[in-house]
Formats: C-alpha cells, sequence, structure tokens
C-alpha cells in the first residue's frame, strides 16, 4: 500500500486535510497512521495549523477542549484501536459539549490481516455511539468529502461530537509480506 | 508507612492561595480531586475551567488552550495522580514549548480522593524530573513558600514550558466544591475571553 496518496482513487486522503481546512480547523492533533499519513504531512507543513502528534488518543480530546476554550477549531486523527483509549475521557465532551470533530482509519472491519485488531476494530463504531459521538462511515473514495464536510457541520454548527470512520475498503489492504 | 517520601510539609490551600494572588488575565485549568477545591477556595473565577472526570487530561486542556491564546499565561493546577496518569502529555508538550504554559503539580504522594493511598510519586517517581526529562525549559520541586513565591512570578514571564512539583502535606482539606456543570464553566470562560456561544 502506498502512503503517498497520490495515486488513483488516493485523492480522497488529500479531501480529508482541505475539509478540515475549509472548516477552519486551527489545530490537527494526531496519533500516526498510514491512512492519515497525507493530513499529517501537510497539517505539518501548514503555517496556519497547529500540528500536535500526541503519545495516545485521549491526550487529543482534552487539547481540543482547551483550544475550543481559547476559541479554535481542531479535530483529532487516530486509528479505531485509539478510540478504545479515548472512551473514558469522552465524558469531557459529553459534558462540557464542545465541539470535538473525530476522523479514524478502521482496522479489524475488512480483510484484515492480524486478528488482533478484530475486536478493537468490530466494536469501534458503537462504542462511540455508546458514548454519545455521531458516526458515518466511508468506504468508497467520493463518499469521504461530504461525509467529512457535514460531520464538521454538526460538530462545529452544534457542539456535538463527530467521527468519520474511514474503513478499510477505501484505506486499501495493508501488504504484510512485501 | 513510617519511610515512605511522601508528599512535604506546605499546606496546599496556602500555596495555590499565594500562586493565584494577583491574578490578572491569567487562565487556569484544575486537574480533578482536591486541586478543584483548593482553586475554587482561593475564589471563583470566570478565568477558572475545572475538571471533573476526564482524569490524566488537564495538562493537555492547558496546552491546547495555551497554544490558542499565546498572549495569555496558562496554569494549569493538578495532583500528583491526576498527572501520573497522563505522563505522555509531558512528552507531547514538551514537544510543543509552549511559553505561556505552567504546570504546578500539588504533590502530596497520595491518591487522596480515594483513600489516601501511596502514589507512584509518594513512592519515589519525580514528576518534575520527568518533565526535565522530556525537555520542558524549567521545572523545579518545590519545598517551602519562598518557593512559591518564585514560581507565581514566573507564571506570568510566558518565557518557557514551565512544571514544579510542590511537596504538600497528604490532608484532605474541607471540600469547597466548584460548579459541576460543564457547559456553564466552559461558556462562562469562553465569554471572558470574547467569545459567544453557538
Amino acid at each position: 500500500m502506498s502512503d503517498a496518496g497520490e495515486g488513483p482513487g488516493q485523492a480522497w486522503r488529500q479531501d480529508v486535510f482541505d475539509i478540515l481546512k475549509a472548516a477552519d480547523v486551527k489545530h490537527i492533533v494526531y496519533v500516526p497512521d498510514a491512512g492519515h499519513s497525507t493530513a499529517i504531512r501537510l497539517a505539518n507543513e501548514d503555517n496556519a495549523i497547529n500540528s500536535v502528534v500526541l503519545t495516545t488518543e485521549e491526550e487529543g480530546i482534552g487539547y481540543l477542549a482547551g483550544a475550543w476554550l481559547g476559541g479554535e477549531r481542531g479535530a483529532l486523527l487516530m486509528q479505531s484501536s485509539g478510540v478504545g483509549n479515548c472512551i473514558n475521557t469522552l465524558a469531557l465532551q459529553t459534558c462540557t459539549r464542545f465541539p470535538l470533530l473525530m476522523v479514524v482509519t478502521m482496522r479489524g472491519d475488512w480483510a484484515e490481516f492480524n486478528g488482533w485488531q478484530n475486536p478493537m476494530g468490530q466494536a469501534t463504531e458503537r462504542a462511540l455511539n455508546l458514548m454519545g459521538v455521531l458516526t458515518w462511515r466511508a468506504d468508497e473514495p467520493q463518499d469521504v468529502a461530504p461525509l467529512l464536510r457535514g460531520a464538521a457541520s454538526m460538530a462545529f454548527n452544534g457542539d456535538s461530537a463527530c467521527a468519520l470512520l474511514l474503513g478499510q475498503r477505501l484505506i486499501g489492504e495493508k501488504q504484510w509480506v512485501k | 508507612m513510617g519511610e515512605v517520601n511522601a508528599g512535604g510539609a506546605l499546606d496546599r490551600r496556602e500555596v495555590v492561595k499565594t500562586l493565584l494572588t494577583g491574578r490578572k488575565n491569567l487562565l487556569v485549568v484544575t486537574g480533578l480531586g482536591s486541586p478543584s477545591y483548593d482553586v475554587m477556595a482561593a475564589g471563583d473565577h470566570d478565568n477558572n475551567y475545572y475538571l471533573w472526570a476526564a482524569m490524566g487530561s488537564a495538562a493537555m486542556v492547558g496546552l491546547g488552550l495555551a497554544t490558542a491564546k499565546p498572549d495569555h499565561s496558562v496554569l494549569v493546577v493538578t495532583g500528583d495522580g491526576e498527572m501520573l496518569m497522563g505522563m505522555g502529555a509531558l512528552a507531547t508538550i514538551a514537544t510543543r514549548r509552549p511559553a505561556n504554559l505552567t504546570i504546578a503539580v500539588l504533590d502530596n504522594g497520595h491518591f487522596g480522593e480515594t483513600g489516601m493511598q501511596v502514589s507512584h510519586a509518594g513512592m519515589g517517581v519525580h514528576l518534575d524530573k520527568v518533565a526535565q526529562s522530556c525537555g520542558f525549559g524549567w521545572t523545579r520541586e518545590i519545598r517551602d513558600m519562598a518557593g512559591v513565591e518564585d514560581l507565581r512570578t514566573r507564571v506570568s514571564s510566558r518565557d518557557g514550558v514551565k512544571l514544579a512539583t510542590i511537596k504538600v502535606k497528604a490532608e484532605n482539606p474541607p471540600r469547597l466544591l466548584p460548579p459541576r456543570d460543564g457547559v456553564y464553566v466552559k461558556n462562562r470562560f469562553r465569554a471572558a475571553l470574547g467569545h459567544a456561544p453557538i
């Protein structure tokens, strides 16, 4: 799998960044993931965006709450396994209702080689829903931009927690033996 | 316990009151538990943001706020137990080096909220040394009020990211509960900075 994001059918990788930028996101906080590599690279290169690498995903929820206290918007990029790390911390969003926008690359939902990814991957969407997070999922490249735009709108205009899940069919099968 | 070197001799209420004396535009984030009560006891304020949950998040809320408001000084007041839970955040904060962020860890060496069990700090983990190792510009272990006074002046200097471990007595003073309505506290805080609700 190429992480460069330049190949055919990969324009959605650029779309993720462009939609966040258009939504006036000033903070992109992330735990690194190949599916997010284009958005992370573009965020790192953009002087108008604070790009923050985290040691664990729940740090991002605290950070974005703080940024919003200061009047600025942000988004959290992570993998489905990271959703598991965030569950208790989502109480912060639930109780203060700050805009929380998450973009989650999926593992363990299709063509997964590593079965250890399956338990969290299969629980990701329901776990988010249980904690009051609105979710959408994109499995086709053309769905990423409109779904993310809609999620951003509902997060920032409605003080809601919103997550777009990027399916493994979209990202492509991970090549384990090259 | 006997030989456990946990906490110190300082009075946590006096420490926090001293740190907040003469505050002007200082923005304060509290970790859940006793630090919230201590900050409340020093006087409720529109520029206080109290955490009641999301344990381990106080320092990261401070980082996000400090990044969004570089023209303000941000002080995180938290406990050793809360900070231990988010120790990775010290690494994240060090990579960002926000010049206007100070973390004050009220270290009594115990988990005071849950029955005074000895904490990792009480067993010898030095959070100031962890922060120093991560790359914080200024770190201290403070054991006297002169050190607290010194920290108070540094909080407003905005000349580098700082963390102080302040050794306080292991005790639970009477609780003074800050507002628990998170939306109210959020909107009050934002309004004081000129940000309207949606």
